[in-house]
């Protein structure tokens, strides 16, 4: 009996080495790409193009960082990236939050219908209603400007968030609510003294969802917006590789990089709070 | 009292329409009425100024009868499709099933899984245009390490498409972490009486573990699905649809046809046929579920 437990402990073991090393080599091959970006960035021109490629540059140089991002207007890119991801963000906490709470707190004989109308929206591909809303855009004068990447975040923050948002005001006890209907406080007031605190990891999840998606965000951008004052990074790195690209290879990794980091320390901050929300996804689905 | 009561449901009503509102109006301006202007604009020849005329059912007749570009750009997403979700499906379950054992550093490779989907817009799709560098790039550095000299990936036709499904497959973190989550929800008292009787990993694997993880396998195919046929980025820019076509997507023939070609009204047949087959296909795999998710209720 003893041998046997034995035996089975050691196999065990080996299992468990066994997927340390497997699980090892794909998280290589997963992380090693950012690594031959974070490599390339720092090389000379000449480095860049040599073979066998080196993965520890020869000679440093910050050059590449510099005068990539002098090459075309990325401080300008950056700002209104900022600018997008910040008020599409906001847009998309503030809405989402409090048509949530609609769903989850009150009743009407319309709700049932309504909310799987929100659910339907989910399923319908955004290609459908792209040419009329560009049309829409076009007809309010909001071509060329940030607003079409904006605007519409205000309106509900998108039917994921709201489906996610109900779903965590649903696990707050309505008793809560109803304590502070009798101390005097109106609905407004309870949704954002009361129940906005009790879900703030959750509001964390969709806002830092949020900040990836718009700050990722390609397709849009590049309808809506033309003159170079109003790029957004997305735009602007590839309006960069189409002119300079891939005979300046160091330098187009360089800002390539630059422009990741940002995501890179939000997700390290809010790690928790994205698999939260990632996970959230695939339980109800 | 049924007045009172009445009255309480009035203001329940009104508040409830008051905190939906901004929904509702979203609703209205950018799904309900595009989707209904998109319709309209399947019958027209309307271009970016809003000028057309009706043309009755010419746009669908084009697609199916002189437009070689629908078949060609179909096909591809339907190759794109095909190929890179059942991968996706397969690699992320067996990293997930990897992932779910008691291991320390867990937190590690989950991070190192997902950073590539958590990343992936053009900064990384120009990354990997580098990767597949035909001549300096990392992949066939490597393989030349074995002696295989590699194709020229990206300009190569028969390799562009693969290129694009194996940067692909790398973004699977996401539905890594939905797998996991599945798997982590699979009660441990299942595995125990198992080991009782004896049975060995592989058995576990697939008599308890595939069965009850077919719910979260079901969702990632759904939605890797709708999220493949849109395909439009990567090879947007990487190989802007080139060489000759071969990685020419149905999402980038939506996207040329109205911003490029100015077709308004051919985009919107476009986007409806595309619709159309989603429906259909997903439709399908929803019929076939019956006989392969498992659900315990």
């Amino acid at each position: 009996m003893e041998a046997y437990y034995k035996s089975k402990k050691n196999s065990g073991r080996i299992k468990v080495s066994l997927s340390y090393v497997i699980l090892t080599i794909i998280a290589v091959v997963f992380i090693f790409p950012f690594i031959w970006m974070l490599s390339t960035a720092f090389k000379i021109p000449s480095e860049a193009y040599t073979l066998p490629p080196k993965i520890i540059p020869e000679t440093f140089t910050w050059d590449n960082f510099i005068q990539g991002w002098q090459y075309a207007d990325f401080t300008r890119y950056t700002w209104n990236t900022l600018i997008v991801t910040g008020l599409a963000t906001i847009g998309t906490v503030l809405s989402a939050s409090f048509v949530a709470y609609g769903f989850a707190r009150f009743k009407s004989r319309y709700s049932g219908l309504l909310f799987t109308l929100v659910l339907a929206t989910m399923m319908l591909p955004s290609q459908v209603t792209l040419v009329p809303t560009y049309l829409l855009f076009t007809k309010l004068g909001w071509l060329d400007t940030l607003m079409p990447l904006i605007v519409p975040s205000f309106f509900g923050g998108g039917a994921f968030n709201i489906f996610l948002l109900r779903q965590f005001f649903k696990t707050i006890p309505k008793d809560l609510d109803e304590a502070a209907y009798i101390d005097g406080a109106n609905a407004f007031q309870i949704y954002y003294k009361i129940l906005l605190p009790a879900i703030k990891p959750a509001l964390i999840t969709v806002g830092l969802m949020s900040i990836t998606f718009h700050w990722n965000d390609y397709m849009s951008p590049l309808i809506y917006l033309n003159s170079d004052q109003n790029f957004t990074l997305a735009i602007g790195l590839q309006f960069f590789q189409n002119s300079f690209g891939s005979s300046q290879i160091q330098m187009l990794m360089a800002v390539s990089l630059i422009t990741v980091i940002p995501v890179l320390i939000l997700f390290f901050i809010g790690q928790r709070y994205f698999i939260q929300g990632i996970t959230m996804t695939g339980i109800k689905g | 009292m049924k007045a009172r009561n009445n009255r309480i449901e009035n203001r329940e009503e009104k508040q409830f329409f008051l905190f939906i509102s901004p929904w509702l109006l979203g609703f209205l301006i950018f799904t309900l009425y595009p989707m209904g202007y998109s319709i309209f604009l399947v019958f027209t020849d309307m271009d970016m100024t809003g000028s057309g005329q009706f043309v009755g059912l010419d746009n669908i007749i084009r697609a199916f009868t002189q437009d070689p570009l629908f078949y060609r750009s179909l096909l591809n997403t339907l190759y794109f499709v095909l190929v890179s979700v059942p991968a996706s499906l397969l690699m992320s379950f067996l990293i997930a099933l990897l992932l779910n054992q008691k291991i320390k550093g867990v937190g590690f490779f989950r991070t190192s899984f997902y950073i590539p989907y958590i990343t992936s817009g053009v900064a990384v799709t120009l990354l990997w245009g580098w990767i597949f560098n035909a001549q300096f790039g990392f992949i066939n550095y490597f393989l030349s390490l074995f002696g295989i000299t590699g194709p020229n990936w990206l300009s190569d036709t028969k390799w562009a498409m693969p290129a694009i499904i194996i940067m692909g497959v790398w973004t699977i973190g996401n539905s890594i972490i939905i797998t996991l989550a599945g798997l982590q929800d699979i009660p441990e008292a299942l595995y125990e009486s198992a080991e009782i009787d004896g049975a060995s990993s592989f058995v576990k694997i697939t008599q308890i573990t595939l069965p009850l993880i077919t719910p979260t396998l079901y969702f990632n195919l759904v939605m890797g699905i709708i999220g493949g046929f849109q395909i439009f980025m990567q090879p947007y820019i990487l190989t802007e649809g080139g060489p000759s076509y071969s990685t020419y997507t149905y999402m980038m023939h939506i996207y040329n046809s109205g911003f490029k070609y100015n077709e308004m009204g051919y985009a919107s047949t476009l986007a409806w046929l595309l619709f159309v087959v989603i429906m259909i296909i997903t439709l399908i795999v929803n019929r076939t579920s019956r006989h392969w998710v498992y659900y315990d209720n």
